[in-house]
């Protein structure tokens, strides 16, 4: 609507087929866009009387936790890496994954007053409750460097761009399985309830508390198939240099991720259609 | 301009194969023993029509009402027109920006501030935050809330969230503007403000389309109506005589029940005009039956009674008061003697006060008629035949020379 002129001619007619997306129309609502994750951020800190102190604590936690049980009791290896920056590298990309996935996928029945009220591009909804996690990831980054520091370790040049580009490809993984997973909320609300036990298992499928070496070379196929696992390996090889680079599997790993991203943005394009009449 | 054209919308029934659990969907195939279903289609007898074949015209610069029951399809009209879902069947082409009013304060969130509000619903509604900049100031004069700008909005009273979120809303400036039921909100005073608001948006050269139950507000602010009943157009003209349409045979609501006030322990159970106690004859008494639902004992309350002829214009007001009321369910009547009403269709508000609070107020809780059998007075006879349910209270006087 925004930038729409009013010489424009606009026809609203039943729609047909599976229909494609409308990048135009996306970029044209991008305040919006804007707008809701800014509201997402500015509303996460204002509720919570330890603001911003949560973002550093469930990393934190987690990570104690991790290294008390996988670390010490357990004593799985971790390719030479002290155990607890090893954890906390694995947490930062996969809690930003988790975050922004059960955001995303709650975030059609969240906001259904505006879906029953106002036309915007749907899409923006689900990408945008992926966004207000990155911050929390920002903040959580800051005891990254600082345990880098306390352990002597320097990132390698690398983790210039390979930390960003591991962050986006796990966004783009968010995205790709939070619109399959909102839409379908939409329909059948089991499947927030189902959210907490998906990511519970994809934690435990993914190299978190183990690496990723762990896995046995003839199912490394198979594990490549979980986006998540590139991602986490990336990002951890991207700050230590540890071992060899990730391989061709990586290549394995961002088509899952891309197919997902594809198919996701079209289901949730063709169920659109009856998000006001059902949600 | 807009031009709608066979358009047609058509709802899934009730809950009979929809499944909203996965559960339900799972069981559901396993029974069936096939496929899938598609939990949005499902087999015709779940169907039904919430709009059929409706088609209209609107030029650029119009101002339509739109006029209906409850469920004759006017909300689905403008949630087909604002895109927020998409229509069965048919076509609408418009030219220009389309923004509604469908509620206030859509978006909102309890835990921004008022400042803040204001620039995330602007986006909402489709203002570029250019727009919004500069509109801002006049905004927040509008709304009446300079004082608590940066205050969260859960803080604010009703009455301040209302006017708030109405204020961003009225400073859209699209090129076609969808108004459903805005007026039903604030008080008094600040309704008189938006009606305003209204008739100067639509003054513009603006193009509105305008859902209320209101018939006075929809007489004042439209020169064309077009009347749904049951999803389809039934009419599509002047507004007086689209009003006068719906306010006549067909209409009539001679009952309403269930009706909740802001004190929970006080329902109304119903309340009616009682036709079966109605003489025929021209100023014969009017009796109305209230029955209610009390949790417990009330010492005084007072009800209101107005009411109004089918061009909206507020011909009679009761008011009177009752003294203890005990808990239970209660019956009572009124009987309104010497109202000088001419045959014709009327409609009843009520208002119900406990002390000096207002506990329940609604328009249109009933349309009724009062029946010509029986008059045969002369005066008022001719009248009758030309301008029925307009012609007020009847009152013959006595001239004289002087």
């Amino acid at each position: 609507m925004p930038a729409e002129s009013r010489d424009v001619e606009m026809v609203i007619a039943p729609p047909s087929g599976w229909g494609s997306i409308d990048f135009k129309e996306l970029w044209v609502y991008r305040e919006l866009f804007g707008f809701m994750v800014w509201r997402d951020v500015s509303v996460r800190y204002k509720q919570s009387v330890l603001g911003i102190l949560w973002a550093l604590l469930t990393p934190l936690i987690t990570m104690a936790i991790f290294t008390i049980i996988f670390g010490r009791l357990a004593k799985i290896p971790t390719d030479g890496i002290p155990y607890p920056i090893f954890c906390y590298a694995g947490l930062l990309p996969w809690l930003f994954f988790s975050q922004s996935l059960q955001k995303a996928t709650l975030s059609m029945v969240a906001e259904r007053n505006l879906l029953t009220k106002i036309y915007f591009p749907r899409l923006i909804v689900p990408m945008a409750a992926t966004l207000a996690p990155l911050v929390d990831l920002l903040i959580a980054s800051s005891v990254l460097f600082a345990m880098m520091f306390y352990y002597q370790i320097a990132p390698t040049p690398h983790s210039l761009y390979l930390l960003p580009l591991c962050v986006l490809w796990a966004w783009v993984t968010a995205v790709g399985v939070g619109t399959w997973l909102s839409a379908l909320n939409v329909y059948f609300r089991d499947v927030g309830q189902l959210i907490p036990f998906v990511i519970q298992v994809w934690l435990y499928g993914s190299p978190v508390v183990y690496p990723a070496s762990l896995v046995p070379p003839d199912f490394q196929w198979l594990y490549a198939l979980n986006p998540m696992a590139g991602v986490i390996e990336g990002f951890r090889w991207a700050l230590f240099a540890h071992g060899d680079p990730p391989g061709s599997l990586v290549l394995l790993s961002v088509c899952v991720s891309a197919v997902l991203f594809v198919t996701g943005g079209l289901f949730f394009k063709r169920m659109e259609r009856s998000f006001a009449d059902v949600v | 301009m807009i031009h709608v054209e066979g358009i047609g919308k058509r709802y899934r029934l009730g809950q009979s194969i929809r499944h909203d659990t996965l559960r339900d969907a799972i069981m559901h195939c396993v029974r069936i023993g096939r496929g899938p279903q598609n939990p949005i289609k499902g087999r015709a007898e779940d169907h039904f029509w919430a709009l059929k074949d409706v088609s209209f015209d609107v030029a650029e610069g119009e101002v339509v009402g739109i006029i209906g029951r409850n469920g004759a399809g006017k909300s689905t009209l403008l949630k087909i027109l604002s895109r927020i879902t998409p229509p069965t069947e048919g076509r609408i082409r418009l030219r220009g920006r389309v923004a509604s009013l469908l509620e206030v304060g859509t978006g909102f969130h309890p835990e921004l501030s008022g400042r803040e509000n204001i620039y995330m619903n602007g986006a909402i509604l489709g203002m570029r935050r250019e727009e919004i900049k500069a509109k801002f100031d006049e905004i927040v004069a509008f709304a009446e809330v300079e004082k608590f700008l940066d205050m969260p909005v859960k803080r604010y009273s009703s009455g301040m969230y209302v006017r708030l979120a109405f204020a961003v809303a009225a400073h859209l400036e699209p090129e076609i503007l969808l108004v459903d039921e805005v007026l039903a909100v604030g008080d008094s005073v600040f309704q008189k403000k938006c009606l305003g608001k209204i008739a100067e948006v639509t003054t513009g050269g603006r193009t509105v389309l305008f859902v209320s139950h209101n018939m006075a507000a929809v007489q004042q602010l439209t020169s064309r109506s077009i009347l749904l009943a049951d999803g389809k157009l039934v009419a599509d003209e002047e507004t007086a005589r689209v009003v006068a349409a719906y306010l006549s045979s067909g209409n009539q609501r001679a009952a309403a029940e269930n009706l909740f006030t802001s004190d929970a322990q006080f329902r109304i159970r119903s309340i009616r005009f009682n036709e079966a106690a109605q003489e025929p004859g021209f100023d014969k008494p009017m009796r109305f039956d209230l029955s209610l639902s009390l949790a417990r004992s009330f010492e005084t309350i007072s009800i209101g009674l107005g009411i109004y002829n089918s061009l909206g214009a507020r011909l009679l007001t009761s008011r009177s008061v009752i003294d203890n009321l005990d808990a239970g369910n209660p019956r009572l009547s009124i009987r309104i003697p010497g109202h000088h009403l001419p045959p014709g269709n009327y409609s009843l508000a009520l208002g119900i006060s406990r002390g000096l609070e207002a506990i329940y107020f609604a328009e249109n809780v009933l349309i009724f008629s009062l029946s010509d059998v029986g008059v045969s007075d002369p005066l008022i006879q001719p009248y009758l035949a030309r301008q029925r349910d307009q012609i007020g209270a009847f009152i013959p006087g006595i001239w004289e020379r002087v």
